[in-house]
């Protein structure tokens, strides 16, 4: 069953600053998510990739095109519903990680990653003990816990962003290169908890740089190219793929 | 039905009488907001918004681009020139309620929390005591039991209980605006209007009073107007936005959407502005 169509979907941006300049974001994208399956978004710096996560999560507008939704009551368009819809559809079904934390200051993490829990009726001191379990598996050493994570370091405040996207399994989650800081073996880790902890119920949509990760973690890769898509693969193809565009670079550059 | 409907909420300023034209030579599109013609002041023009049961809505803008205006005729604390307000708790056009029922909204429906202390408590009375008013207005008149909400109401909102008897001008900056705010939510208001909540004080301070508010404000799910300049504050706080200039609402929509991809030149200018 598909979960999400993205048909044409087409963002523009218009820049006041520089005299009204319109620079294209996305151009006409279409591609089919698969409900319960983790597809990666790859291409170049400035291809679009971000934008398309934002595109889906409504932080950007989309300026033409269609994103249906199959939400539990039924097909939705993202791109042009009601704002409270979607706020709904947030509250109970979308999830989202950002590259970066954002979160109101002197909060302690566990409190953080808690916190959706918290605010789908579930018991203060449980979700906090969820909270605990992902932090832990993702390697944030206990005395960070109940520390404030302004003060944490690029990949542990990641680690925490990343625990709190993924608490509450939200139907649809979106992930915008969730493991860009981490360390390898952080970065494993993390890989080992998405797998783990995400059951079929979680459709993801992750945008990710890291050849390996998306080797380990995707079905299948949508690659944007200049802010169109340029093709959908299954993942062993694009692994091949990738893996013989690196022979090719290593024996150009004499490796 | 939102929970309040607000359409063309107007409020003039000035000394003369308005020639008519006033609002069709004010506005962001002429750059001003005092008319040309005959001098009066357009605090606000035209501006429609709802809000619904549990949502934050925030209102942000310049100084002098009518949020506060705005924000005080909601909380029925300024009469407006003209406008129709829809509000559950209440039959007909709220901005032509009476004072009585003014009153009575303010001390059971409408929580407002002002920018500055002096307007929203009495720092000669007792915290406690301020607390307690709201409820004795409300027609609380058993004194164990008041102080018995009033001590919950301190716990809420992480003020000391037991200075709870001291006079308010004795609290720091952020106990006041905290005693504030247990008295805005005193009486399980519908809705709750904080302006400029973090004015006066420090960083610090400022982080926890709204992490505080908005623990209680989904705790409780009342729907908040939220109107402030700092758009950290509404970024943090509210799911929608408004972004108000020259006393006209120039752009709305999801509070991320506005911050991250804003459509007008004006809100564009304005989150390039942040530091």
């Amino acid at each position: 069953m598909t979960i999400l169509e993205i048909d044409q979907l087409r963002k523009e941006f218009q820049m006041h600053v520089v005299g009204g300049k319109r620079v294209v974001g996305l151009d006409g994208v279409s591609f089919d998510v698969a409900d319960g399956e983790f597809l990666a978004i790859v291409g170049e710096s400035g291809s679009g990739k971000s934008s398309l996560l934002k595109c889906l999560y409504r932080t950007y507008l989309p300026s033409g095109g269609a994103i249906r939704f199959e939400s539990t009551d039924g097909s939705v368009d993202l791109a042009s519903c009601s704002e409270r819809r979607l706020l709904e559809l947030r509250d109970d079904e979308i999830g989202y990680a950002s590259q970066f934390l954002d979160e109101i200051p002197r909060v302690p993490a566990l409190d953080v990653v808690a916190r959706p829990l918290v605010e789908e009726g579930v018991e203060r001191p449980a979700a906090r003990d969820v909270a605990r379990d992902l932090l832990t598996a993702l390697n944030l050493p206990e005395e960070l816990h109940d520390a404030y994570p302004a003060t944490f370091s690029g990949g542990e405040r990641q680690r925490v962003n990343l625990a709190r996207a993924i608490a509450p399994r939200p139907r649809l989650l979106l992930l915008d290169e969730p493991t860009s800081a981490l360390d390898p073996e952080t970065k494993a880790a993390a890989i080992d908890l998405l797998d783990r902890y995400l059951t079929e119920e979680t459709t993801v949509v992750g945008v990710f740089h890291n050849r390996d990760v998306v080797a380990q973690v995707a079905d299948r890769v949508v690659v944007l190219d200049d802010a169109a898509l340029q093709r959908v693969v299954d993942v062993e193809t694009y692994a091949e793929e990738t893996s013989s565009e690196i022979d090719l670079a290593e024996s150009e550059v004499g490796v | 039905m939102s929970l309040l409907d607000a359409e063309n909420v107007t409020r003039f300023y000035g000394e003369f009488e308005p020639c008519g034209d006033c609002v069709d030579l004010t506005g962001p599109t002429h750059g001003r907001n005092q008319c040309p013609d005959c001098g009066t002041v357009v605090g606000c023009a035209d501006v429609d918004l709802d809000v619904e049961r549990g949502e934050v809505l925030g209102i942000v803008g310049e100084s002098g681009s009518g949020k506060s205006s705005l924000a005080e005729m909601l909380a029925l604390d300024l009469a407006a020139t003209a406008g129709n307000v829809e509000f559950a708790s209440y039959d007909g056009n709220l901005l032509d309620a009476n004072y009585e029922e003014r009153v009575d909204l303010r001390n059971t429906n409408v929580g407002m929390v002002h920018q500055h202390v002096r307007d929203g408590l009495n720092l000669e009375f007792t915290g406690g005591g301020n607390v307690a008013e709201s409820l004795l207005a409300a027609g609380w008149r058993n004194f164990d039991e008041i102080r018995a909400r009033v001590r919950d109401l301190f716990e809420e909102t992480e003020v000391p209980v037991d200075r709870m008897d001291d006079p308010t001008d004795t609290y720091s900056g952020g106990m006041q605006r905290r005693v504030q705010i247990a008295k805005a939510i005193a009486n399980d208001p519908e809705l709750v209007i904080l302006d400029e909540p973090t004015t006066g004080l420090d960083v610090s301070v400022q982080a926890r009073v709204l992490d505080m508010f908005r623990r209680i404000q989904r705790e409780q799910d009342v729907a908040t107007i939220v109107v402030s300049h700092d758009l950290g504050v509404v970024r943090l706080l509210a799911d929608r936005t408004v972004v108000m200039r020259h006393g006209r609402v120039i752009e709305s929509g999801l509070t991320d959407r506005v911050m991250e991809d804003p459509q007008r030149e004006y809100t564009q200018t304005l989150i390039n502005s942040v530091i």
